[in-house]
């Protein structure tokens, strides 16, 4: 499976560490509810088809957010975690 | 004897036999054979053994698709197992043998068994064997099952590459529709990789010749590899594309000439799949007799192999593409009959009785006769042309839908997927007028294609009902009949998927290549059924198998997972050290060459009593640098960084954020804007991860940075009563005294012209220096320690005895005296949850209701009588639970002490804190032993030895 950085181009899924969903982390700590801080840490959306990841490509240390088909493994599009 | 070889003719070089043996015979043949070919000019007719009933089998096709020729290939006194005859080029003195027959294919003892046949329907094994147990059976049924023998010396060496490659256009298979393909991309200028599983390129068009443009199809076929070669693109033989996978990427196995097979991943960015077709059998009664073979092979074997397969041939079909063959073994002086089962047959000079099908095949061990139309025609070989099935693998892999073409009676791709095209043979096109137009468009030519005269195809199939009689073979490794097809479908198995599976159809070496499409003929004529309707199964990589070898690559042994290795490794191996791997990384566990446990018990114990150099360059050396690296530190920390002094160390945790235990070090201040966090060695990857990750999340990139250190520094320790004199002998030129340099702070200083870091920290709970200085430093500083330790009585000590040593402390392994739910409270540091206001890693989990369990699992320790053995690593600690015995807990880490003379242990058990003192059960493995529950420090709980002087003191 080929993966895409936007600085790195087309490279090889091997050079990438999955490392999630796009959340917001609920802060502070002691205004989140219990069940509010259990969905952050366990409930995923996982949906088939497009999907939005965060990914790290491990050669240039970027993290991006990818949008990806998960039925066909195709990137939609891909961008820098932060503006540039 | 049938087959033999021509005076003159075919693809092989007469100037040099090759001899080999086939069960033990000696045989001659020709460069440019195929072990199959050589056998048929032998005059060998029984090749092999069917799976299940073995039954005799002669070669049935003369390329991937034959079923039967599965043979053992022994050179050089190394055997590969199941290797296809047909397939396969001869070399000089292979020694070659049938599988599944014993002592050989054309005498198996085992042949026997299909007296026994119609006692063996479908699903026989599962019907038979269940009584009282499957397992009774198992090892009888396992020792008759199976094909070929693995030879446990043949270990091929790992050194077949894998190579990357690019283009514009992939194309598979180099025939008509290839070549027409191959040729109009690369005319316009793309570069084009075209691959074919042949030794050379033109498929069909090698043994069926045409004329292409008017010319001899070699004369196209030679343009088209110049054009190809002339736009930057590639040819590939003996190449097969035997998979594809995300994003089309295609693999391909390339067989080089002395060179070690390739595995090819090719990522184009069009794929033209123009593989070509098979030759399927007829379902007439009696086909799998030896000499019974496809009409296509019996003219490959002809025309590349000078080899005509038999003297008086009778050749059944349904269309019209078993003409030439027959016309072409005639010519070549066969005596051949040909028997149509439609009644408008084409014109030719042969003997042709139309209207007819084949009534039964005579001859035990090979054909003898042929009964058709109610009379007995005398035949040493019979071939059989049903029809053509499309090679589709590639396009059904990346899941495409099939459709039924009556017109072809073929299963021919529905609709074309996103940047794969098939054509030619493949996808239905049966003429090498039509294959050409296919492969012109769909290698984006412009223009007309490249012409050949109009060919003509017709088919019409004649499927027996699912009830006709006598033996009708589908799949002929794997002994499935028509018969069996309708007992398995009037038994509910009427999906194809399930009939599969309980057939076996489809299952053997082949995969089905030529008994798919009459297998679904039979099931849809059960079901009352259409083809289509019916569906295939899954189609999977590979094409062929391929070797594992190939697909390892180099990835084997250390290759497959490489160890980290230490700047100092030879030393260490020079002084005796044993390497054992921690954590990723490939250390001393011990030096010298006795039993271990003595070796580790006298470094831990001289450890306590004098001095000892361990080598700590693995742990994880992380900076973090910047203007806000104080509050990247702080996030990523359970304690508290940034209040830290600059010279000053302090130990702490890492969570994850459910609040566990992730990882554990110390971290150094080296100044107001920069940290040095160390972690543990198997760690160092993920922390720098994390910390990278979360820098960017949170944090503003230009404020601060995240460098990994790991291995630009070496780290030697000395612990122990007598370090800081050691270290005071090395005339460092750092300030040593304890007001200068007090635990868990560190002073800087030059080494060899280098920068050194002495740090006060300890993983053994005695005094110790962390010498840090750039790697290429790191042998004058390991020498000047090693020369200076006998004189303060100091040794070498491996990670064995520091394990020891950190144990009797109490201090925690993360991942060891942890586990996937220990969280810091659980290991009494309480501090950072009840103090800290801010956000870090991990946070709110610290205060959800099942961190405040009281039931937790806590760290103890866990003391037995001196005399005993040490307690099992991972073995239980339980109470009585009314019928049984409920696990509080178990035991982490276990050893002997050298020092206290006694056995030690840590333990993770529920409520442990609240336990210390009690005496509870210990199991393991059925035995039951006791153990008092302690504090986890064993040794110095007052923590004096960390500012200890000498051991007298």
């Amino acid at each position: 499976m080929l993966l895409f950085c936007p600085f790195c181009g087309p490279r090889d899924e091997t050079e990438f560490h999955y490392l999630g969903e796009p959340k917001a982390r609920p802060e502070p700590a002691a205004e989140v509810t219990d069940a509010a801080w259990a969905e952050y840490l366990y409930v995923n959306a996982n949906p088939r088809g497009e999907a939005r990841e965060i990914w790290l490509h491990r050669t240039c240390m970027d993290v991006l957010v990818m949008t990806r088909d998960t039925a066909t493994n195709a990137t939609l599009s891909v961008e820098s975690s932060r503006p540039a | 004897m049938s087959g033999f070889r021509l005076p003159t003719g075919g693809a092989i070089d007469r100037g040099r036999p090759l001899a080999f043996t086939f069960d033990g015979a000696p045989y001659l043949g020709a460069a440019g054979d195929s072990i199959a070919s050589a056998l048929l000019a032998n005059g060998v007719r029984i090749v092999g053994r069917s799976f299940k009933h073995h039954r005799p089998r002669g070669v049935w096709g003369a390329w991937t698709e034959d079923p039967n020729a599965i043979v053992d290939v022994t050179r050089g006194g190394l055997t590969t197992p199941n290797l296809r005859a047909a397939v396969e080029s001869l070399e000089n003195d292979l020694a070659v043998r049938s599988v599944n027959a014993w002592p050989s294919a054309a005498d198996d003892r085992s042949a026997v068994i299909d007296s026994f046949a119609r006692f063996m329907p479908s699903g026989f094994y599962y019907k038979t064997f269940v009584w009282p147990r499957w397992e009774t059976f198992e090892p009888m049924v396992r020792a008759m099952a199976g094909l070929g023998r693995l030879d446990p010396r043949n270990r091929p060496p790992a050194d077949n590459p894998h190579v990357n490659a690019h283009c514009d256009m992939l194309v598979v298979g180099a025939g008509a529709a290839g070549l027409a393909a191959a040729n109009a991309a690369a005319r316009a200028g793309r570069t084009v990789i075209l691959v074919d599983d042949h030794a050379d390129i033109g498929g069909q068009l090698a043994h069926r010749g045409g004329t292409i443009d008017g010319g001899d199809w070699r004369a196209f076929a030679d343009g088209v590899r110049a054009a190809v070669v002339a736009a930057g693109g590639r040819v590939m033989t003996s190449t097969t594309a035997f998979g594809v996978y995300d994003g089309n990427l295609v693999c391909a196995w390339e067989r080089r000439a002395q060179l070690p097979d390739a595995l090819w991943r090719i990522w184009p960015k069009r794929i033209v799949a123009a593989a070509g077709a098979i030759e399927r059998p007829l379902v007439v009664p009696d086909n799998d007799r030896p000499g019974v073979m496809s009409a296509d092979a019996a003219l490959v074997y002809l025309r590349r192999h000078a080899v005509l397969v038999g003297r008086r041939i009778a050749v059944a079909t349904n269309n019209d593409s078993a003409y030439a063959a027959a016309e072409a073994l005639a010519e070549a002086g066969a005596a051949v009959e040909i028997f149509d089962s439609r009644a408008d047959v084409p014109a030719t000079t042969l003997k042709v009785t139309p209207s007819v099908v084949v009534e039964a095949v005579e001859g035990r061990s090979g054909v003898t006769a042929v009964k058709a139309g109610g009379r007995t025609h005398a035949a040493d070989v019979l071939l059989l042309s049903g029809g053509w099935t499309p090679t589709v693998h590639l396009f059904m892999q990346a899941r495409g839908k099939l459709r039924w073409d009556e017109r072809v009676a073929a299963l021919v791709p529905a609709a074309a997927i996103e940047g794969l095209r098939v054509a030619g043979a493949a996808n239905g096109a049966f003429t090498l007028d039509a294959a050409l137009r296919e492969g012109h468009a769909a290698g984006g030519g412009e223009g007309p294609a490249p012409n050949a005269p109009p060919g003509l195809y017709r088919v019409t199939p004649v499927w027996p009902a699912p009830d006709a009689p006598g033996r009708r073979w589908i799949d002929f490794q794997s002994d499935v009949t028509l018969k069996d097809v309708a007992l398995a479908a009037r038994e509910g198995y009427a999906s194809v998927e399930h009939l599969k599976r309980y057939t076996t159809l489809g299952m053997a070496t082949d995969q089905g290549k030529t008994s798919s499409v009459n297998g679904l003929a039979a099931l849809a004529a059960v079901a009352g059924r259409g083809i289509e309707e019916i569906g295939t199964t899954t189609y999977r990589p590979p094409f062929t198998p391929v070797p594992m070898t190939v697909v390892g690559g180099r990835r084997r042994g250390q290759l497959m997972n490489p160890l980290k290795r230490l700047p100092l490794e030879a030393d260490h191996r020079a002084d005796g050290a044993q390497m054992r791997e921690y954590g990723g990384w490939l250390r001393p566990a011990w030096y010298g060459p006795d039993d271990s446990d003595l070796a580790i018990q006298r470094e831990a114990k001289r450890a306590r009593e004098t001095v000892a150099l361990f080598d700590g360059s693995s742990l994880g050396k992380i900076e973090v640098i910047g203007p806000d690296a104080d509050k990247l530190v702080d996030f990523h920390s359970y304690n508290r960084l940034s209040t830290l002094g600059v010279g000053k160390i302090r130990y702490g945790f890492m969570l994850s954020e459910a609040g566990t235990v992730f990882d554990d070090g110390v971290t150094l201040r080296l100044a107001p804007d920069r940290f040095l966090v160390s972690c543990s060695s198997g760690h160092a990857d993920a922390v720098a991860m994390r910390l990278e990750v979360w820098r960017q999340d949170r944090f503003d990139p230009r404020r601060v940075v995240v460098h990994d250190a790991t291995a630009h520094w070496a780290t030697l320790t000395l612990s122990g009563p007598r370090a800081r004199d050691l270290v005071a002998a090395l005339d460092l030129g750092v300030a040593l005294d304890d007001a200068a340099l007090p635990h868990m702070a560190f002073a800087t200083g030059r080494f060899a012209g280098a920068p050194l870091r002495v740090a006060r920290v300890s993983f053994t709970g005695d005094r110790s220096y962390e010498m840090s200085v750039p790697a290429s430093r790191a042998r004058s500083l390991r020498e000047r320690i090693v020369a200076a330790l006998p004189a303060f009585g100091g040794g070498l000590m491996g990670s064995e005895a520091l394990m020891i040593l950190r144990a009797e402390k109490g201090y925690v392994v993360v991942g060891k005296d942890t586990d996937g739910a220990t969280m810091p409270h659980d290991l009494g540091v309480l501090g950072p949850r009840a103090q800290r206001k801010d956000e870090y890693i991990g946070k709110r989990s610290l205060f959800l209701p099942a961190a405040e369990d009281p039931d937790r699992k806590q760290l103890v320790g866990l003391a037995v009588e001196p005399g005993e053995q040490p307690l099992p690593t991972g073995a239980h600690v339980v109470e009585d639970a009314g019928q049984g015995r409920r696990s509080l807990g178990y035991v982490t880490s276990s050893y002997r002490s050298p020092t206290l003379e006694r056995p030690i242990a840590l333990g993770l058990v529920a409520g442990g804190a609240a336990r210390i003192g009690q005496t509870l059960a210990v199991y393991h493995l059925g035995a039951v032993r006791r153990a008092r529950i302690v504090s986890p420090v064993a040794f110095d709980p007052e923590g004096g030895r960390l500012h200890g002087g000498r051991a007298d003191a």
